[in-house]
This record gives C-alpha cells, sequence and structure tokens, in this order.
C-alpha cells in the first residue's frame, strides 16, 4: 500500500500537465474555431506535388486563352 | 466565337442561374465552366490563376456572387484610403518584431474551404508574415512587413477572391468576447478535470467509510482531493463569488449568493474536517456543483457570441475619409484633399459623389440629387433634395456629387442624437428579474433562517455533533438544481428559436414575452417588404398591340445603369428579357423626373406622367380602360391612394403604358397577424410614414389601431401612454428611427435587414423575416415558462423533502451528493423535453452548424 504514496502524486503531476497544456491550447486560440479546423488538413493534403504539376500545365493554358 | 448558353446552366462560382444567351465562360483546364457574370468570372479567374482551384473541390457551399466593376481589373485600388496614416492608427498594432498586424471582418465566407482560400491567396503575397482566418466568427488576423506590401494591396487581394474584407478597430466590443469566452472555458476545463480527480478519489472515501479504512489513507485521499478542489474554487467558481459580492452590495439577492454561499461553507468545513482529522468532506460535492453551473453558463455565453457575431456584420461602416474643399478658396470645383472624417469640423465643405454615404449631417451648398434616407427612415424611396437643404450622415447619395456644408458632427448630429433617445429610453424601461432571482431572495432568507434554527437546536442538545449537521443541511439544501432550473430551460428555447431565425440577445425575453399583451408593428421594410414592386403594367389601348413584356424590356433598357429604387426593381424583374429591346443611346437621366433615350431611331420617355407629358409634348394621357383623363396630375393622384408609383413609358409622341410599382405587405405578415391575434392580442401600428395611403396597404390585416406620420419622440410617448396602462408591449421594427421605441418596449423584435444600430438596441433580431415566427416565439416561451416553473417546484420540493431529514441528521454526505446530482439530472432532461415538442429537424439543426451560416 505504501506505493500509493508515489502513484498518487505521480497522478497529480499528470493532471498538472494535463491543465497547462488544455490552457495553452486555449490561449492560443485552437477552441475558437471548433468547425472549420477540423476539415483543414483536407486541403493542405491537396496542395501537393501532382497539384503543382497542374498549375505549370495551367498557367501555361491560361496564357493561350487569354482574349487580346 | 464561344457557343451561348443555350439550357439553363448554374454558375461554377456562384450556384446562380446562368442568365440565357450570356457568355462568361472561362476555359478552366480544358473544361469550359459556365458563369453568370463578369464578377464571377474575374474571382475564379483570379482563383485559378493562382493554383487554388482545389477551392473548388473541397467547398461545401456556394460562394458569394462576384461583384463586377468593382474596381479590380482597374489601376485605382478601391481600398486606397486604407493607406492614410491617420487612418491606419485606430486599426493597425504592431509587433515586437517590427511587423504590423490588423483584424478583419470578411464578408462572404461560406464554408471551411474559404478560409483555406483565403489564407492560401494571401500567403502567396510578398511581405506576409501571418494570416490567420476563423471560419466560424467570420474574422481574421493579418500580419504583414510595411515596407513589402501595403495594406490597400492585402484588402484589394481579398476582394480579387471574392471576400469583402472591413478593418475592425480597436476597441471594437467584438474583441472583449471572444477573450471573455476563452477564460469561461478555461475555467469549465479546470472545474471538469479537477471534478474527474475529486470523483475517482470520493469513490475510495466511499469505499473506506462503509468498508473501514486506516486514518493514514484517509488523510492522504483528503488532502489529494484538497489540492483539486482549491483552484475550483479560487479559479473556476471565481464568476459567482464576483456577481454574488456585486449583487450584495447593491442590496438586491441573485441566485448566485446561495452558489457562493454553499461553496465557501462547503470548502470551508471541508478544509477544517481535513486538518482536523474529524467529520465530513464534501469535495466532490463542490466541484460537480461548479462544474455544472460553469457547463450552464457556457452554453449560455457561446449562443450569445454566436448571435452577436451574426449581428455585428462591420457593414454600414460610414466612410473613413471624405474629400474637403480648402475653406479659403470655396469656388474651385475639384476636391483635392482627403481627410479622415473625425478630424472634420462644423463649416467645412466636403464632396460627396454619387453612392456615396454621407459622413455627417451638413446642407447642400451645391447640386441637387436623390438622398436615400433608409438607414435612418426605413424608407425605400429616396428623397429629392437640392441647395439650401439638410441632409443626414448615415444617408446615401444616390444621383449626383454634392457639395456640402457640414453642420453637425459626432455627438450633435441626427444619428447621435437619436442613439441619445435610446439609452434614455433604456433607463425607463420596465425590469422584469428573472423569476429565479425573485425567488433566490426567499429562498436564501428561509435558507439561513433554518440553518440558525438547526444549529441552536444541536448546540443545545449535542454541542460536538452541531457544526455538521448544520454544514449537512447546508449542502443537501444546496440551490443546485434551483439555480439550474431556469438557465437549462432558457438555452434549450433559445436553440429552438434560433433555428427558426429568431435570435434572442437578452435573457429575459423568453420569460416576459410570455406575459405580452399587445404587439407594436413599424409598418415600411416591417410589415411590409420595404421595397418597391411592379404590380402591373396599363398597356395604353393606343399601344394595346404590343405585349407587356416589350414594355417593360423597354423601359428596363432606359433605366439601365441607374441606381434608383425603380430602376433596381426593373432590372431584376424575372420577365425582363432585355434582349427584346436593342442598345439605349443618348441615355438622360433627369433627377426626380425620369430618363429619356434612343433605342433604335425613335425616342423613348419613362418617368414621371406629368413629366412625361410635358417633355414628349403629349396631350393627355389615355386611361387604361380608355378614357382620357384631362390631366395626368389628377390620375396619379388617385393612384396615389393605393399607395402605388406610377411611371409612364411614351414612345415620340405617343403614350405606351403605366407601370405601377408598390410596397407590398410581407407574404407572411397576414397569417402572423392573425395567428397573433387569436391568441388573444391586440396588434396595433406606428408608422412614420406620412402617406395616406399607407392605411390602403394595411387593411387586410384589420389591425387594432394605425397611427401614421410619426415622429420617434411621438412613437416613444406612444408605447409609454400604453405601458403606463399597464400593457406589456412587443415592439417589432427595422429602422434607426425605431430605435428608441425598441429600447423602450418590454420585448423588442429587430428584423434581420435593419441597421445594426436598431439590432443592438433591440432584445431579438428576426434574422428570417417570416413574421410567423412571433406567434410561435410566444408559444415557445409560454412552453418555456412552465417547464421553469415545474424545474423550480421540484427544486423547491426536493429541498422540503431533505431538509427535515438533514436537520435531524440522517443523512450521510454520499446520500446528499447522489440526491444533489439526480435532482440536477432530473431539472436537465426536463429542459430537454422542450426541444423534443420543437421540430426535430431544428432542434438538430441548432445543435449542429449555425444554421444562419447562408445569411
Amino acid at each position: 500500500m505504501e506505493s500509493l504514496y508515489l502513484l498518487i502524486p505521480i497522478s497529480v503531476i499528470f493532471i498538472v500537465i494535463a491543465i497547462r497544456l488544455f490552457f495553452w491550447a486555449v490561449n492560443s486560440g485552437q477552441y475558437d474555431d471548433l468547425d472549420s479546423e477540423g476539415e483543414r488538413i483536407l486541403f493542405d493534403q491537396a496542395s501537393s506535388v501532382d497539384e503543382l504539376e497542374q498549375l505549370e500545365t495551367l498557367d501555361k493554358k491560361e496564357q493561350l486563352d487569354k482574349p487580346q | 466565337m464561344t457557343k451561348r448558353a443555350s439550357v439553363h446552366q448554374s454558375c461554377y462560382h456562384c450556384g446562380l442561374d446562368v442568365p440565357l444567351n450570356s457568355d462568361f465562360s472561362l476555359n478552366i483546364e480544358g473544361i469550359r465552366r459556365a458563369m453568370c457574370c463578369p464578377g464571377c468570372a474575374a474571382v475564379a479567374g483570379t482563383i485559378f490563376g493562382n493554383g487554388l482551384q482545389s477551392f473548388y473541390t473541397f467547398r461545401s457551399a456556394p460562394s458569394a456572387q462576384g461583384v463586377a466593376n468593382s474596381g479590380l481589373d482597374v489601376e485605382e485600388n478601391p481600398y486606397a484610403d486604407w493607406d492614410l496614416i491617420d487612418i491606419q492608427s485606430d486599426y493597425i498594432s504592431h509587433t515586437d518584431q517590427g511587423l504590423q498586424s490588423i483584424r478583419l471582418y470578411i464578408g462572404n465566407i461560406t464554408c471551411a474551404a474559404c478560409t483555406w482560400l483565403i489564407e492560401q491567396h494571401l500567403g502567396k503575397l510578398p511581405g506576409i508574415d501571418r494570416v490567420a482566418i476563423n471560419g466560424t466568427t467570420r474574422r481574421g488576423e493579418i500580419t504583414w512587413m510595411a515596407e513589402s506590401i501595403s495594406l490597400s494591396e492585402i484588402l484589394r487581394a481579398i476582394k480579387q477572391i471574392g471576400y469583402e474584407p472591413s478593418p475592425i478597430d480597436h476597441d471594437s466590443k467584438l474583441s472583449a468576447t471572444t477573450d471573455e469566452s476563452r477564460q469561461l472555458l478555461l475555467r469549465l476545463g479546470v472545474a471538469g478535470l479537477a471534478m474527474m480527480q475529486t470523483g475517482m478519489v470520493a469513490i475510495a472515501l466511499y469505499a473506506g467509510s462503509f468498508q473501514g479504512m486506516q486514518a493514514e489513507w484517509q488523510t492522504l485521499l483528503r488532502f489529494i482531493s484538497l489540492l483539486f478542489v482549491t483552484p475550483v474554487v479560487f479559479y473556476s467558481a471565481q464568476p459567482f463569488f464576483t456577481s454574488a459580492w456585486r449583487s450584495l452590495k447593491i442590496g438586491h439577492l441573485v441566485m448566485d449568493v446561495p452558489v457562493a454561499l454553499a461553496i465557501t461553507l462547503a470548502y470551508s468545513a471541508s478544509l477544517w474536517a481535513t486538518l482536523r482529522g474529524g467529520g465530513e468532506v464534501y469535495f466532490d460535492s463542490i466541484t460537480m456543483f461548479s462544474f455544472f453551473l460553469l457547463l450552464g453558463r457556457f452554453a449560455e455565453q457561446r449562443i450569445r457570441d454566436k448571435n452577436l457575431l451574426l449581428l455585428n456584420r462591420g457593414t454600414e461602416r460610414p466612410p473613413v475619409v471624405t474629400q474637403v474643399f480648402p475653406a479659403d478658396s470655396a469656388q474651385v470645383a475639384k476636391a483635392d484633399k482627403q481627410v479622415p472624417i473625425k478630424s472634420l469640423s462644423v463649416g467645412d465643405f466636403i464632396r460627396v459623389d454619387a453612392g456615396q454615404i454621407i459622413p455627417c449631417d451638413g446642407l447642400i451648398e451645391e447640386g441637387a440629387s436623390q438622398i436615400s434616407e433608409a438607414l435612418l427612415t426605413g424608407e425605400s424611396q429616396p428623397q429629392s433634395k437640392q441647395a439650401g437643404q439638410p441632409v443626414y450622415g448615415g444617408t446615401v447619395n444616390g444621383a449626383n456629387p454634392l457639395r456640402i456644408k457640414v453642420s453637425a458632427i459626432g455627438e450633435a448630429s441626427c444619428l447621435a442624437s437619436i442613439v441619445k433617445l435610446a439609452e434614455r429610453a433604456a433607463l425607463d424601461k420596465p425590469q422584469w428579474a428573472m423569476v429565479a432571482d425573485r425567488l433566490a431572495s426567499y429562498f436564501i432568507a428561509l435558507l439561513l433562517l433554518i440553518a440558525g434554527a438547526v444549529a441552536t437546536y444541536w448546540w443545545f442538545h449535542e454541542p460536538q455533533r452541531a457544526l455538521w449537521i448544520t454544514l449537512s443541511v447546508l449542502v443537501v439544501t444546496c440551490p443546485c438544481a434551483l439555480s439550474l432550473a431556469t438557465p437549462t430551460a432558457l438555452t434549450v428555447a433559445s436553440n429552438i428559436l434560433r433555428a427558426r431565425g429568431f435570435l434572442i440577445n437578452r435573457m429575459h425575453v423568453l420569460e416576459t414575452l410570455a406575459s405580452v399583451d399587445q404587439v407594436v408593428f413599424d409598418k415600411t421594410g416591417t410589415l411590409t417588404e420595404g421595397r418597391l414592386k411592379l404590380v402591373s403594367v396599363n398597356v395604353s389601348p393606343t399601344a394595346d398591340e404590343i405585349p407587356e413584356q416589350q414594355m417593360v424590356a423597354w423601359a428596363g433598357s432606359l433605366e439601365r445603369g441607374s441606381q434608383h429604387p425603380i430602376a433596381i426593381t426593373l432590372l431584376n424583374h424575372p420577365d425582363l428579357d432585355l434582349d427584346l429591346a436593342s442598345a439605349v443611346t443618348e441615355q438622360d437621366f433627369v433627377i426626380g423626373s425620369g430618363v429619356s433615350g434612343k433605342i433604335d431611331t425613335e425616342i423613348f420617355y419613362f418617368g414621371r406622367p406629368a413629366w412625361v407629358r410635358e417633355i414628349a409634348g403629349l396631350c393627355d394621357m389615355p386611361d387604361m380602360s380608355g378614357i382620357c383623363l384631362k390631366d395626368a396630375q389628377s390620375k396619379s393622384n388617385n393612384r396615389a391612394e393605393s399607395q402605388s408609383i406610377d411611371v409612364a413609358l411614351a414612345r415620340n409622341g405617343e403614350w405606351l403604358a403605366t407601370l405601377s410599382f408598390s410596397d407590398q405587405l410581407r407574404p407572411t405578415a397576414v397569417a402572423a397577424v392573425n395567428q397573433l391575434r387569436q391568441r388573444g392580442l391586440k396588434v396595433s401600428l406606428l408608422s412614420g410614414d406620412p402617406s395616406p395611403g399607407a392605411a390602403q396597404i394595411l387593411k387586410p390585416l384589420a389591425l387594432n389601431d394605425c397611427q401614421l406620420s410619426l415622429q420617434p419622440q411621438q412613437k416613444l410617448a406612444s408605447i409609454r401612454k400604453l405601458q403606463q396602462s399597464g400593457t406589456k408591449v412587443l415592439m417589432v421594427g427595422d429602422g434607426i428611427n425605431d430605435v428608441p421605441v425598441l429600447q423602450a418596449a418590454d420585448v423588442s423584435v429587430a428584423l434581420g435587414q435593419a441597421s445594426d444600430l436598431s439590432q443592438i438596441h433591440a432584445d431579438v433580431t428576426l434574422l428570417s423575416g417570416d413574421l410567423r415566427a412571433l406567434p410561435e416565439a410566444i408559444v415557445t416561451a409560454t412552453q418555456t415558462r412552465r417547464i421553469i416553473k415545474q424545474n423550480i417546484i421540484w427544486a423547491i420540493a426536493y429541498n422540503l423533502v431533505a431538509l427535515p431529514l438533514a436537520a435531524a441528521g440522517y443523512v450521510a454526505p454520499w446520500a446528499a451528493a447522489i440526491g444533489m446530482s439526480a435532482s440536477s439530472l432530473l431539472v436537465m432532461l426536463n429542459a430537454l423535453r422542450l426541444a423534443r415538442g420543437a421540430k426535430c429537424s431544428g432542434w438538430m439543426a441548432a445543435n449542429g452548424k449555425p444554421v444562419m451560416e447562408s445569411l
């Protein structure tokens, strides 16, 4: 049973760390916008290498399509 | 030449129908994408040009329609004013690294992909350090290097991809709300984490008290609980203590007083027990109680914040700069100096171009124009004004550039005086205390009396048990259920009403709404649509071979390019087919009269009948029934009684038709008024509209009382008179002239299209504009009041049963804790019954995404 004298303080330390993390997360604005953040990761994935290739071909096309 | 669109297509960018026979399509990645207008084409072109096409794949809602000719292709930057140092000082803050940052409201954000698009697009500009856009609040913060890019270029870049940026100044109250809700979330989080820990420890302690436990372990566990509870009491529960202290100072008892008292007593007793090593501890009850209360408060705050963000759209911002004429050479025709509005002084001469908002009150020195005073009066018809007549700040110059001599600024202006009147009205507003707060005063007095009596009794009989029994009385009667009874029901009800577009800004509304006796409406923009509609085309008998549609097309092409309400109505008319008329040449607008122009080889006139008669050299105007009226004027007088505006169309020397425009009742008005009357409410009208024809348009409503042509002061007096006779008044209005009455009424509702100022001063904003939401809200309010009553009765009954048991010393701490949680849970579940009564879909919508996203 004496192990409780060690285990309980350790659990207290974990909680203190959790609270610190929570404070950091809230204060850095991570809880301000709960709707769009979840989707953001999907958009970022798209702008990868093959998108860049598309971009180059698009630029060429644009120059051709331009009136004047 | 690409093929013209032949079937109905929707625009690739904004999703609206592509007009027939138009061609704004864009060739994107080899696929032709249909566009509805040059504005959309320009925006989509910019998005693709920057390689951000995945926006179209990921967005979950169509974008707003692009605006053509918004200065995007032109060299001139529409935001150039924002580069003036004097103006920037109120908006820009400087970071430690020598960067500048600004907060913006960004209009037209429709979904999460929009935030991505803006961040990506701005991120490509040189000198941009950081872009953070919040899609829910539609606000963003941008940090940049002043040497590399100017603010106006950043704003233009946002505009180029179809959004409307508008800077937020430092002392905007919106920044305060985010800090407040973050603060509350932190308090809630701490209380939640502590509740879990103390709950876990409490299980060990309870098990210990049943099975036996060494004092050593009990002391350890109690100290651990104490460690977790202390931050809850001193940090999380702070709002209850401050509010209790504030209300005690003004000698008024609110629900927070017994809450604060219960927390204090339970904490001090538990602390005492822990340090002395005897008695009972209530740590788990304290944390759970605080957590539940904070949770309710957090939900309430989120609703209020969301409503506030929906309302403060940052629109109607008066211009920040104006053109000033040098004082000495007043004759110089060209204004050459741009100055911020705040540095204007009385007697300055300013120039206001067509389409601009007049920045301050003044007298017209030179020029004549049509001024739209919709913001002040709610009246959509522009007023003709000429030299010598007064104009008011906030109104819009519709037609010609004006030279204005400034007569009043800031506090002295017409707008400011209306706001002042509203503030005075607010002081006299009847205060309806929340039922729970009124109960709290009795409850706490009774509680203290009983606790005192119990303490005295036990002191004489068993002094060593007196303290613990008194405490268990206080904890058992802890007003948990009572303090949750009202907020839970109110939160659920506001969520339901929110889904119907009925946004509650002040919490007293639901309690007051249930006891309203009379509903007072404003006319223009409230009961009526507030905008003109083409109601009939009366073709002259001399031209009856020409179809109506052709007439509308001629009139429409004549009015092209004008901002007059009639022109806007015509150009948006669904039957308008401009292909029926070829292009107009020699177009000439005559202020306050009409327009003339050449279509093919013939001259057309469209305008006031008297003016058309004179300019086209016509004799009499034939009536639609073929009877020739002696005087065109007399006819238009007749028509005025039915509140319609007649505009005549003539070709060369021949009458063609009369087009009648009129403001119409909202489609929901009759149903709403009838439902209100069925509920036994009186319905009346207070309008600032002086025209006698107003009564005609309101006839189908059969109102109890109609008062027309009232000044804001008279409206206010009228409401006061009703209130003095004991009537509870619900006021529905929209214009700034309604602001004082909105403030004075027991409950006030502003329509969604109303000015920001009216919305801020009203208790409720009806975003949907559907007046039927009013009777529905009254029904919900009545139900809510019933639920609140049930909750309060339950809470009091529970206390009445528990109290004698606790006073007799029969209630163990664990029983008190279970009883308390069970009664709180019951109260919450009862409040949720409200939602089940409402439409299931509405409730879902209220809990999911913000329903008003599209607005």
